[in-house]
């Protein structure tokens, strides 16, 4: 393969409210059976990277954890391999990642090591499917310097936080504002870009000189004129997972048959750590509808338009709807959960209530788990 | 020196023919069982749950569904640098080449394999029942009795005893008598085909019954031992062990894990079984499914209705279709309104819609009435059955079927349909 990835996972959000106490965005589980980075990562073994990088700071223990071995994405190789970046304080470096470009610069020995002519960085906070192949091919076709995987948003989806693309008719970015308060433009930057591996060390370094740190803001935005950025268009499914509601409904779109389809059935499929639990067993007064259910579950009460992750113990008479119930939930008999996400390993006493009013509500309960 | 303390011999190679059409094309201990697992995934996981990372897995019939389910052992933590998990199939050699002809012969076959890793014991096990034990407490055992060899026996009810192959012991728990399958037992522990032998006693009983035709562990090596004044123990197990050897006790072994508090338990944190899943994403159940006291594996879609079923990985059930006291295996397709009830359907058929099965009134099977018997209509692998067709009570279904194979679009009880061809 022509490239090595770079996954960025390292950040931390308040729009994920409590749910990133516990974690980086990308090791939020989704869709049931997987972590948001799983989604990157399968794309870049499907698009034959042999070499991924993946830089982490924030709470990086759920995911060094997710990551403590590297072949279940097919990683374990002689050539190339899975390496998780995380800062350390060295001779002349004693800062923590000050930012997307600076988390390269000071892992910059990697890239100097490589042999592969080109760069693809990706952040684990999207769920997607991509062959990055073909955007390779098209930076090669532009001769980009910069090649940004773009999208449109829908009308009506809020494009302020991400970043806005106006490219003109050759593709060629023109504008580039970084989440902007009011904004023009309803194509965004999916945070996935294509670079020439010199080209990348010699721009980090440039920034780390003048002692600017940020990807975007002082590399994509900064050098826009000067050198050549194509934007690369998709129209296959992307979300971003970084703020509660997009999270939620992230989640939700995989009980639509087209999305489960696209990525369930569809090859390449989308790898994740393996975790031998038993298949879902449904007991009596059991009622499940429309509903995902992950492996290792107990279903002893209603069930619908939820997504349950593996290992939930539902209790008798329980009633679960319009809900996202974490990894390894205990739920009490009687308990009421609607319009909630339930964060992993909680335990929620019997005869609780949870209703989310306005919005989704977050649930995190620390009760001492029930022997079961 | 390579060595290794005990190292565990799996015997895998037997078709299992009282499994009728599942064991048509795939070895018996690669058959699937409980949703996602496979037989072989018992012993298995038995065995590095035990602390043995040694496993040699000997197969003769059939074995490429085996061969790749195994793989380098990676499910199982038998990917190893010494040791790990090493497929034996039958070889060619210089003076003479043969295929294993009997259970001892197989490993007496592979003496240079064992020697390798220089244990002082050795387990023998098979491929075909369910089960959780731990064979470090057995080691111990036949550690601490100074014996030769340990045979693991569970107490079976003295009415059933005539069975089994039944062993005889004294108060210390030493064997003083064998009786296969006795008119009048005269104890109830069963054997039940685990095995540890001190390393030389084991290679010498082999070496000296080379010769031996269809050399057999119960028929020839235990009484060959017996006689020559060995020690030999027996090791009383009171868990769940399941012989799912008929199409009836495989039926009802999948139906056991049903349960509310099922016998054999398969969410217990400590003693995982683990299996060789490439399906990860979870089970989508529908608006309008009913699903009840069932299991159902990864992957899988239901838009009709399940009862008291067990479900493997990737199955497809249509709208309006009732499942009932049913074992679908993996990637398994079943169309819109049908009646499945009471049938094991092997991996990766596709039954058509408004299709009924399990109808009608009990009548033997016309060819092999002692296999498939019980009320259960049974399907073998990539298999095809057309849509708007009805099948009786012990029929079996194998192949590519078409409309034309119904007389009246009907098969009746009893009957059994082979075709030839796979779905493709």
């Amino acid at each position: 393969m022509r490239a090595v990835g770079i996954i960025l996972a390292g950040g931390n959000n308040r729009k994920m409210r409590e749910l990133t106490q516990k974690r980086a965005v990308a090791a939020m589980p989704v869709a049931g059976s997987y972590r948001a980075i799983d989604f990157a990562l399968s794309n870049m073994t499907n698009s034959h990277i042999q070499k991924v990088a993946v830089l982490t700071q924030y709470n990086a223990r759920s995911l060094n954890e997710h990551l403590n071995s590297s072949k279940w994405w097919d990683f374990g190789r002689k050539q190339g391999g899975l390496y998780v970046f995380t800062p350390t304080i060295t001779a002349d470096n004693g800062d923590w990642y000050r930012g997307t470009a600076d988390a390269i610069y000071q892992n910059l020995d990697f890239l100097r090591r490589c042999h592969e002519p080109y760069v693809i960085i990706a952040s684990g906070d999207a769920v997607y499917k991509m062959d990055y192949n073909k955007v390779l091919e098209y930076h090669i076709a532009k001769k980009a310097d910069i090649t940004v995987v773009c999208k449109d948003l829908d009308a009506g989806e809020d494009a302020t936080r991400f970043g806005t693309i106006r490219m003109n008719e050759s593709c060629r970015i023109e504008e580039f504002e970084e989440k902007p308060m009011v904004a023009n433009s309803s194509t965004i930057s999916t945070g996935i870009y294509i670079i020439r591996r010199r080209q990348l060390i010699d721009m980090v370094e440039h920034c780390a000189e003048e002692e600017r740190h940020d990807f975007v803001t002082d590399i994509l935005i900064r050098y826009k004129n000067l050198k050549k950025i194509y934007g690369y268009k998709i129209n296959t499914y992307w979300s971003n997972i970084s703020t509660v509601d997009a999270y939620y409904k992230t989640n939700m779109d995989f009980l639509k048959p087209e999305v489960r389809n696209y990525f369930f059935k569809e090859l390449p499929e989308i790898y994740s750590k393996v975790g031998d639990l038993p298949p879902v067993k449904y007991n009596p007064g059991s009622v499940v509808k429309n509903s995902l259910i992950a492996s290792g579950s107990i279903i002893n009460g209603t069930v619908e338009n939820s997504v349950l992750f593996k290992k939930t113990f539902v209790g008798n008479n329980c009633v679960i709807k319009n809900s996202i119930i974490l990894n390894d939930v205990y739920l009490g008999d009687n308990t009421y959960i609607e319009n909630c996400i339930v964060e992993s390993r909680d335990t929620i006493r019997a005869n609780t209530r949870h209703v989310g009013e306005n919005g989704v509500k977050v649930v995190v309960e620390k009760n001492e788990r029930y022997a079961l | 020196m390579i060595k290794k303390e005990m190292i565990a011999m799996l015997l895998a190679g037997g078709q299992g023919s009282r499994l009728g059409v599942l064991t048509a094309k795939v070895a018996k201990p690669a058959v699937s069982f409980g949703g996602k697992y496979r037989i072989i995934d018992f012993p298995l996981s038995n065995c590095i749950n035990s602390g043995v990372d040694t496993v040699g897995v000997l197969t003769q019939y059939q074995p490429l569904r085996l061969n790749t389910h195994i793989g380098i052992g990676i499910p199982w933590d038998l990917d190893r640098n010494v040791g790990g998990v090493t497929v034996l199939p039958p070889y060619e050699k210089s003076t003479n080449s043969e295929w294993y002809t009997g259970t001892a012969n197989a490993i007496y076959q592979n003496l240079n394999y064992m020697e390798t890793y220089n244990p002082d014991y050795v387990l023998i096990l098979s491929g075909d029942h369910i089960y959780k034990m731990d064979y470090e407490v057995m080691l111990d055992e036949h550690k601490a009795s100074n014996a030769d060899v340990t045979i693991a026996v569970m107490p079976v009810p003295m009415e059933e005893a005539s069975r089994f192959g039944i062993v005889v012991t004294d108060e210390e728990g030493r064997i003083t008598e064998f009786q296969e399958k006795p008119e009048n037992p005269s104890s109830n522990l069963a054997s039940m085909g685990i095995y540890i032998f001190s390393w030389p006693v084991l290679r010498d009983a082999l070496i000296k019954l080379s010769e031996q035709p269809n050399c057999d562990f119960g028929k020839h090596i235990i009484p060959y031992c017996f006689e020559n004044d060995k020690n030999l123990q027996a090791y009383e197990f009171n868990g769940y062990w399941k012989d799912v050897g008929t199409l009836g006790s495989y039926w009802e072994a999948n139906m056991e894990l049903i349960d509310i508090i099922p016998e054999f338990n398969l969410y217990e944190e400590f003693w995982k079984i683990y299996t060789n899943s490439s399906n990860l994403p979870p089970q989508y159940i529908s608006e309008n499914s009913v699903i009840e006291k069932s299991i159902i594996s990864n992957g899988s879609e239901i838009y009709g209705d399940v009862h008291s079923s067990v479900l493997g990985a990737g199955v497809t059930i249509g709208k309006g279709t009732v499942i009932k006291d049913s074992i679908i295996m993996q990637d398994v397709t079943i169309g819109e309104n049908c009646v499945i009830n009471k049938a094991i359907i092997a991996e990766d058929t596709v039954i058509g819609a408004n299709v009924t099965l399990g109808i009608g009134s009990e009548v033997p099977n016309k060819d092999k009435p002692a296999i498939y018997a019980g009320g259960l209509v049974t399907i073998g692998e990539n298999s095809v059955v057309p849509a708007d067709v009805q099948v009786g009570v012990n029929t079996a279904i194998s192949g590519v079927t078409t409309k034309e194979d119904y007389k009246d679009s009907m098969l009746a009880s009893g009957e059994t349909l082979i075709k030839a061809g796979e779905r493709v």
